[in-house]
């Protein structure tokens, strides 16, 4: 079923599948190194990005630091400017208050702007459950949803498909959902793009009830802003009567003059463009113009936890703008659907063990799925420094320790099937700690040299399966340097 | 001048012939190398892997062995960034979990004085021709500690340059990770070998004799896909080439 | 407890660890970065406006005041525009040059209605060189956000030099934030599929932007 994650394997075993796939691989390759390039131009073009990274970290810290204070400030907002604000402290309580607000309407289809909130939350399934059937209108969605395929990519869910894959899913499934994809589509980008066009125009234009996220909140004027490209948003945003957006608390900026800062850096990173084609302002409701009924659900579902974290705490810091995925070397093998989550790459690979927790196999296993190489880190406009907390994400799950989870402060003990790894890790941290002791083992392994083989039984086979084995030199250098005074005697 | 060679304890263990290639080069440039026998491992891949509680330990050790010495040289950029960039954070760490401020001060004094080799040639030193002969291709890989952790920039390219006989090529796709990362190549080996795959693909494609990197353990890795692809190709670490000379050459 | 007490409550107890800071928010966050990114004279913010919007592929077009019912008429002829929405507070002088039947922009109109419309014709209330945006804000001659959507065609009057800016902060500056707005930088587009960038999705698959200068030998006006 599409937009489920539960009983995902975990990484390594969902990577595996992945690397194989050499049409996944080269879809990967190509969308990545496409769009790399493309990002450090249009950065590049911005002399000041450096200090635009900084203020935007401010901001956002600034805004957490205060989370409490700017909540408060914008549902007042908000309210005073004609719009009504809900809480939802969870998935559940979010799309039982949707649900609600749709059933009021009497509607039972609404259309849809791509939103991560409402993914995660897997609000169109809880509605279908209601008898309400939701539109996805962002063309890589909608190929999702007709696909019955899940989500691998933040700004380009349908990533993992190429041109022709995208023919074949229109043409095969248009139909069931509505207008069927034009005679004799072929794969050419704006043929497709065309098509889409067609298949959803008569949906935007009966839509009584529009569902979106945002990308910022201003706490101090009540509005709320959404970044795209397609016009999809912009149709959702001022066509319906009702307008339902579901928003992460963490969304929030302080001030209007915020958006002089994410404005430049957001298109730059995403999309790589100087300005995203669509971004539309609102502030609650106006007089005829737009939606009559505004709704803004704020989201908690481990926000508040994750904020528990002082070194976790960064990731809320995020704009969703994708970059780290584009430049992952990581991401780009393993593919979006490895990491079980709608957040993939290595923001969700931070995100999801904290929004969620770690119980879970996936969950747990996403802090390792990174070889810390740094350049997510080096390319987040909010300078998120996410190998500091995949190390942390590391440590709660071999160590455990004090976590806040749905609010309530509570140890974790280490996960199991680290055993052997601990027991390893306390041994050789106790040979380390005794010069002698690495010495002896030093000089077991140049003694017994000639009968080590090339190839690993058991765990071992994890390095030598691709790789050899480095040979064991004759003598360690410390031996060489006691023997030889440092190199000043004869060898 | 007189440093601690800080060589790391997977140098000392599997390549020592990098270990002497450093006292080599360094005695050569007037440097008085001491090799402290106390020295073991500085923690990297108990940190990195989630154990921080059992770094603390050996960061502790690291800390007292190289305490007295003017400056701290290590060919690794990873244990370099090791004790540069995580150091601090282990100290930091211990205080907010309410342990006070003794693990950052102790850890204090060997922080700045700690260089990854490329970095003390060139800005300590003030050197880039080392005087070194190597008369093969070779292209370079910038490990991602060395790039992003520590800032080595353009130094082991500069370094690289000025050797005689050493004809330099690019690296296609150079900044992208090889994908060893520690403990990574045990816990996701399928992705951290076709990242290899695809490194050691870009290295040949140069045409070069040898893939020079400033870091053994991304070399381990690299090299010995290289080994099991049949390249023909050869890891080297450029303490190797700058220690080599026309009167001593690298084997 | 009210699920809103309870994620405040929440909030606080997460943050207990972070020491108290008052500072007032003009003064906690450091702003190095540039207001703009080199100062431009008007013609040649205009000319940098104009080059970013054509290289977003929008169409761009010169002219002065006297010359504009001209290129509008132009523009929708060369549509072949049968029907024209025009906002409230459109100069009509703009359209005098085009016979296409006048659309108004009304509340009660249905959205299908608006979908028969051939073009639609605004000004705008900003427009940022540095970026290729042009902003609607509602007011006069920009109409309600719906109208510059559902149509085609949408043909664009900046006035230049008073409605370019250089920049998004200097953008920011000139909007009101309880008017609805709407930013556009070039014509409907998307990178969905392989992450590259196709023009023409949902919003007007053309958009003719017009950079109206004061007339020749004018003076301020």
């Amino acid at each position: 079923m599409s937009g489920t994650f539960v009983g995902m394997p975990a990484f390594p075993e969902a990577a595996r599948e992945a690397v194989a796939d050499r049409t996944l691989r080269g879809n990967l390759r190509h969308a990545t190194h496409t769009i790399r390039a493309k990002r450090e131009k249009a950065v590049a073009e911005v002399s000041d990005w450096a200090e635009l990274r900084e203020a935007g970290r401010r901001i956002k810290d600034h805004t957490l630091r205060h989370l409490d204070r700017y909540l408060v400030q914008l549902e007042e907002s908000v309210t005073a400017a004609g719009g009504t604000v809900h809480w939802a402290a969870d998935a559940a309580e979010a799309n039982r208050i949707v649900a609600r607000l749709v059933a009021e309407t009497g509607e039972s289809e609404v259309v849809k702007v791509k939103s991560m909130a409402t993914q995660e939350i897997g609000l169109n399934e809880a509605l279908e459950a209601e008898g309400v059937r939701a539109y996805e209108t962002d063309l890589a969605e909608l190929i999702v949803q007709l696909g019955k395929d899940r989500p691998s990519h933040i700004l380009v869910p349908a990533i993992h498909r190429n041109r022709g894959e995208i023919r074949d899913v229109f043409r095969r499934e248009m139909g069931a959902w509505g207008r069927p994809a034009p005679e004799g589509l072929t794969d050419t980008p704006a043929e497709l793009a065309e098509a889409a066009r067609l298949h959803l125009r008569e949906k935007f234009l009966r839509a009584r009830v529009g569902i979106s996220g945002a990308n910022f909140m201003i706490a101090e004027t009540g509005t709320l802003v959404v970044v795209e490209s397609e016009g999809n948003g912009r149709m959702c945003l001022t066509l319906p009567e009702t307008l339902i957006s579901v928003v992460g608390i963490e969304k929030i900026l302080p001030t209007w003059r915020d958006l002089e800062v994410f404005l430049q850096t957001l298109p730059r990173s995403s999309t790589a463009e100087r300005m995203n084609p669509y971004t539309s302002m609102w502030t609650g409701t106006t007089d005829e113009d737009g939606p009559r009924a505004f709704h803004l659900v704020l989201l908690d579902n481990g926000r508040t936890d994750t904020l528990a974290d002082e070194v976790g705490r960064q990731a809320l810091r995020c704009i969703r703008c994708s970059a780290c995925l584009n430049v992952c070397p990581v991401y780009e093998r393993a593919g979006g659907h490895a990491y079980g989550s709608v957040y993939p790459g290595p923001i969700g690979a931070i995100l999801s063990p904290q929004l969620r927790g770690t119980a879970s196999g996936i969950d747990a296993s996403l802090p390792y799925a990174s070889s810390l190489c740094g350049a997510c880190y080096e390319v987040c406009p909010v300078a998120i420094d996410i190998p500091e907390v995949l190390v942390r994400l590391r440590e709660r799950v071999v160590e455990g320790g004090p976590v806040v989870r749905d609010g309530n402060r509570v140890v974790l003990r280490p996960a199991k099937g680290h055993a052997a790894e601990r027991a390893a890790m306390r041994a050789a941290r106790w040979a380390f700690a005794r010069p002698g002791a690495l010495r002896a083992g030093q000089r077991l392994a140049s003694r017994t040299r000639r009968l080590h083989p090339r190839t690993l039984p058991g765990p071992g086979r994890a390095w030598s399966a691709t790789r050899d084995l480095p040979a064991v030199p004759a003598e360690p250098f410390r031996d060489w340097w006691r023997r030889t005074r440092g190199g000043e005697e004869a060898e | 001048m007189r440093v601690a060679l800080f060589l790391t304890c997977v140098n000392d263990t599997l390549y020592p012939d990098t270990g002497r290639a450093v006292v080599r080069l360094l005695t050569r440039l007037g440097v008085e190398v001491d090799f402290p026998m106390a020295q073991t491992c500085c923690g990297q891949a108990h940190y990195n892997t989630g154990y921080r509680h059992e770094a603390e330990p050996l960061a502790q050790h690291f800390a007292d062995v190289f305490g007295g010495y003017e400056a701290i040289v290590t060919p690794s950029g990873s244990c370099g960034a090791m004790v540069r960039e995580l150091y601090p954070r282990l100290g930091e760490r211990a205080r907010a979990e309410g342990r006070g401020g003794s693990l950052a001060a102790t850890l204090a004094p060997v922080v700045p004085k700690t260089y990854e080799l490329t970095e003390f040639l060139v800005d300590v030193l003030g050197v880039t021709d080392v005087g070194a002969y190597y008369p093969r291709k070779v292209t370079y890989h910038p490990t991602c500690h060395g790039l992003r952790s520590l800032g080595l920039g353009d130094r082991p390219r500069r370094l690289l340059a000025a050797v005689r006989g050493l004809e330099l090529v690019e690296l296609p796709g150079a900044e992208e990770c090889c994908g060893f990362g520690g403990t990574f190549a045990l816990k996701n080996p399928d992705v951290s070998a076709a990242m290899g795959a695809d490194k050691v693909r870009n290295a040949v494609s140069t045409g070069a004799d040898a893939l020079c990197a400033a870091d053994n353990s991304c070399l381990m890795h690299i090299g010995s896909t290289m080994a099991r692809l049949r390249t023909g190709m050869r890891p080297v670490h450029i303490a190797e080439i700058l220690a080599s000379t026309e009167e001593v050459p690298a084997v | 407890m009210s699920t809103r007490e309870r994620i405040l409550g929440r909030v606080r107890r997460a943050l207990a660890d972070v020491a108290p800071d008052d500072t007032p928010y003009e003064r906690a966050v450091e702003r190095a970065y540039a207001r703009e990114h080199g100062r431009l004279d008007a013609v040649a913010a205009a000319g940098l406006l104009a080059g970013n919007l054509a290289d977003y592929r929008a169409r761009v077009h010169r002219c002065a005041e006297d010359g504009l019912p001209a290129v509008v008429g132009r523009l929708l002829a060369g549509r072949g525009a049968r029907t024209v929405l025009v906002p409230d507070g459109l100069d009509p002088a703009w359209l005098a040059d085009s016979d296409a039947r006048r659309v108004p922009d009304l509340a009660a109109s249905t959205p299908a209605e608006l979908d028969r419309v051939d073009s639609v014709v605004t000004g705008c209330a900003v427009a940022i060189a540095e970026t290729g945006t042009i902003v609607l804000d509602g007011g006069p001659g920009q109409g309600r956000r719906r109208i510059t959507l559902v149509p085609d065609h949408h043909v664009c009057v900046v006035r230049v030099p008073d409605q370019v800016v250089t920049s998004v902060p200097l953008a920011l500056e000139r909007l009101d934030p309880t008017r609805p707005s709407t930013w556009i930088s070039g014509p409907s587009a998307t990178s969905d599929i392989e992450l590259d960038r196709v023009e023409g999705v949902h919003g007007p698959r053309t958009l003719d932007v017009v950079l109206v200068g004061r007339p020749p030998g004018g003076g301020p006006r």
